[in-house]
């Protein structure tokens, strides 16, 4: 390999990760934010980093580091959503380009230098095309392969293009830690042997290395060396599948709008199709003439059709309401972003049909288009203590929540759960023998045992058998959310089992065993 | 024919259940295939399963509406329950519904009947609370619906027509005393009405549920005054249609 196609250019935008999210929520970059993952922080600001937090916290020591830590999840896709107009840019000003991962992009350096007329020339105008879109302190290393190049970006501190010349990109590299290029065993271990940095690792016999750390050390041995093999492979830009409608005089009425993306909904899926794929997934924004802004994502257990994407539309805008209702504010402009495509070759049918589940989805989703899309609902089981929390509805094709059943809840009820659980739990009386509401004193005593029971205002009848109070207390650390109920069993006259809870608001009737 | 000499049973109480039994054999229609059905319910529901295309009548109890979804859950098939917002969940898989085959409509509104129909297209155990009176006219339209797709609708409530009518008559805790306890297992008397071949209204004492979250028949023991089935007067079955 020549150094001449080895030369590779990486533009860096540093914590892209925090960057996508404050674009997405607004929120101001300079305050200092965390993203985690799995309770580790995953990226952070530079003001979370001045306060001493870094990438692998706790998120409990980097909430101490730094209090004032804004705290959001990490999403890869957000990520990668955001960092796409900026790839599609450089595209524009660089073809070839390789998507490292978002925030980093790699390419070969000899087109652009011969084009831009040199090395600096051409990384000022990438940082240009990047500032252009609004990214600040987007750096540029230029270096031999692209992992020399990388740290080249990563190292320049005073001016945003950090430049290795030819051949000397060994020498630069030799100084970083060796854990750059190894996983974290491999890096305590050669630590332990004494090898610290990337040019005492580099130094080390090739064949000795390969024999002791085989081909996965003997690779991280070659890039520690600068004798990169990696080239840059560009990525081939994924086709433009989008819809976008503008109306112009803007629409109000849903069925309207629906009407006039049939048609587009036909091309937006055929499109695909040409390609042989399919959309599993899409995003749907909308914007009304009062400038207010809905996005949405809607998954599909299979594949949209054309009509299942006009579905999902009339949808989101209509939330509870039907289909004939008028909108709040006109609709200005209508975009169907796809985020989840699949080759077609995945979802092809049987040569016998599909499977009866298929025809469960189609029906199914002949009844969500009849009432809407939360109206069908699979069901899974929640972790929580009161019955409705532990009831998780979930809108048919929309991907269930993560299990937390499992964990054990201390205070929730015994194994046998009623089988009527009331959406709205219902006003009840408890009587003592005198006729008087049985009251549950600060210390979780009851006043005197129940003797009479009746639902609503219905008549009081004799209770059988009870049992309680059985104590809830939820959060109360938490002023807003706190929650301190009791319990009771009881069986009424004819028989029927209920389950009963006291708040501060007076008795309810929280579930049935019918 | 020459039929080998088999004593009379001096019971006439025997009788009834052997004429009983054989009801519920010629009311096997050729085309109407049985769905699993709970083996605690065997006893209970006539012909000793559900049958495909059937209407059943649950009143009273969403547990017993629950053991009758349980054995086509088991066995693979979906199920679908319709009209329901209190439906409880947990129970359901406690009692052995399996929940990834298990499809919810919790408010079908006025379209309720429509909602059913495709909802029997596609899924073979359907449980319904009619949202309204239906007619006769529709309920016959539905019925032949379900026929032809081979669906069994539980309807928790009325429906002109019905195959057959499980009802709680009676039910008792055990576990609870007054202050102390918890529920552990209930014993519930269900009564069976059919209709055509099923004249007879019987009753049949099950453990639903059982101290084990199990459904069983509850044993013959010291049941005050009833025995397992009871035949009961004609004039005391209501006419179903």
């Amino acid at each position: 390999m020549t150094a001449e196609l080895g030369r590779t250019i990486v533009l860096w935008c540093p914590d892209w990760p925090v960057f996508a999210t404050c674009r997405e929520t607004g929120l101001d970059p300079t305050a200092p934010i965390a993203l985690t993952e799995a309770g580790l922080v995953f990226a952070c600001s530079p003001a979370a980093r001045r306060d001493g937090v870094a990438r692998g916290l706790k998120l409990r020591e980097a909430q101490y580091r730094s209090p004032g830590l804004i705290v959001h999840g990490y999403d890869a896709d957000l990520d990668a959503r955001v960092f796409e107009p900026i790839v599609r840019a450089v595209e524009a000003a660089v073809p070839g380009v390789q998507l490292v991962r978002p925030g980093t992009l790699a390419m070969r350096a000899r087109g652009p230098a011969r084009y831009y007329g040199g090395e600096d020339a051409a990384a000022s105008a990438l940082l240009a095309t990047v500032a252009e879109h609004g990214v600040p302190g987007a750096r540029v290393g230029i270096a031999d392969g692209p992992f020399a190049a990388e740290q080249a970006a990563r190292a320049a501190r005073e001016s945003p293009v950090g430049i290795v010349p030819p051949g000397a990109s060994a020498a630069f590299i030799a100084p970083l830690p060796v854990a750059l290029v190894v996983d974290p065993r491999t890096a305590t271990l050669l630590n332990r042997l004494g090898v610290r940095t990337l040019g005492e690792f580099a130094a080390l016999p090739a064949a000795d290395v390969r024999r002791r750390f085989g081909a996965a050390g003997a690779f991280a041995h070659d890039r520690a060396a600068g004798r990169e093999q990696a080239r840059v492979i560009a990525r081939t830009p994924p086709p433009e599948f989008e819809a976008e409608l503008h109306f112009e005089p803007p629409l109000d009425r849903i069925d309207q709008l629906a009407f006039a993306f049939r048609v587009g909904a036909e091309e937006f899926i055929e499109r695909m199709r040409a390609v042989r794929l399919v959309c599993t997934g899409l995003r749907i924004e909308l914007d009304d003439e009062r400038g207010g802004h809905s996005s949405r994502s809607w998954l599909h257990p299979r594949w949209f059709t054309p009509a299942d994407v006009v579905d999902r539309i009339r949808w989101q805008l209509q939330g509870a309401g039907s289909a004939d209702a008028g909108l709040a504010s006109p609709i200005v402009r209508l975009r169907v972003i796809p985020e989840r495509i699949d080759s077609t070759g995945n979802h092809e049918e049987g040569l016998w049909g599909g499977g009866p589940d298929e025809r469960v989805h189609h029906g199914l989703t002949r009844v969500q288009s009849m009432l809407g899309h939360e109206a069908v609902v699979t069901a899974a089981i929640g972790g929580g203590r009161m019955l409705a929390d532990r009831q998780v509805l979930v809108p048919w094709g929309d991907r269930p929540p993560e299990r937390t059943s499992d964990a054990p809840w201390p205070g929730s009820l015994p194994a046998l759960a009623p089988a009527s659980v009331f959406r709205e739990r219902l006003p009840i009386a408890l009587l003592d023998e005198r006729g008087s509401a049985v009251a549950i004193d600060e210390r979780g005593a009851i006043s005197a045992s129940p003797e009479r029971f009746a639902v609503g205002g219905g008549e009081a009848a004799p209770v059988r058998a009870w049992a309680g109070p059985w104590p809830v207390v939820e959060r109360w650390w938490d002023a807003e959310h706190a929650k301190r109920v009791h319990r009771f069993q009881i069986v009424d006259d004819d028989g029927c089992a209920w389950l009963l809870v006291r708040d501060h608001e007076g008795w309810w009737a929280e579930a049935r065993y019918d | 024919m020459t039929a080998p000499h088999a004593a009379p049973s001096p019971r006439p109480a025997r009788v009834e259940e052997l004429q009983a039994r054989i009801r519920g054999m010629q009311a096997t229609r050729l085309d109407s295939k049985a769905v699993p059905t709970h083996p605690a319910l065997a006893e209970v529901l006539p012909g000793g399963t559900l049958r495909e295309g059937t209407v059943v009548q649950v009143e009273g109890s969403t547990t017993l509406l629950m053991a009758l979804l349980a054995g086509p859950s088991a066995s693979g098939r979906w199920v679908a329950v319709a009209g329901m917002p209190e439906f409880g969940v947990e129970a359901a898989a406690r009692f052995g519904i399996a929940l990834d085959r298990l499809v919810l409509v919790p408010d079908p509104g006025r379209q309720w009947l429509t909602v059913v129909a495709a909802l029997a297209d596609v899924i073979p155990v359907v449980a319904v609370r009619p949202g309204g009176r239906v007619s006769p006219a529709e309920s016959s339209r539905l019925q032949a619906r379900l026929r032809q797709r081979g669906t069994t609708l539980l309807v928790a409530g009325d429906w002109p027509g019905s195959d057959a009518r499980l009802g709680v008559e009676a039910s008792e805790w055990r576990g609870l005393e007054r202050g102390h306890g918890h529920l552990a297992e209930r014993e519930v008397v269900v009564s069976v009405a059919g209709r055509g071949e099923f004249v007879r209204r019987t009753r049949s004492r099950l453990r639903l549920p059982g101290r084990h979250l199990e459904f069983a028949p509850a044993a013959l023991g010291p049941a005050p005054g009833l025995a397992d089935p009871i035949p009961l007067d004609d004039f005391e079955r209501r006419a179903t249609g």
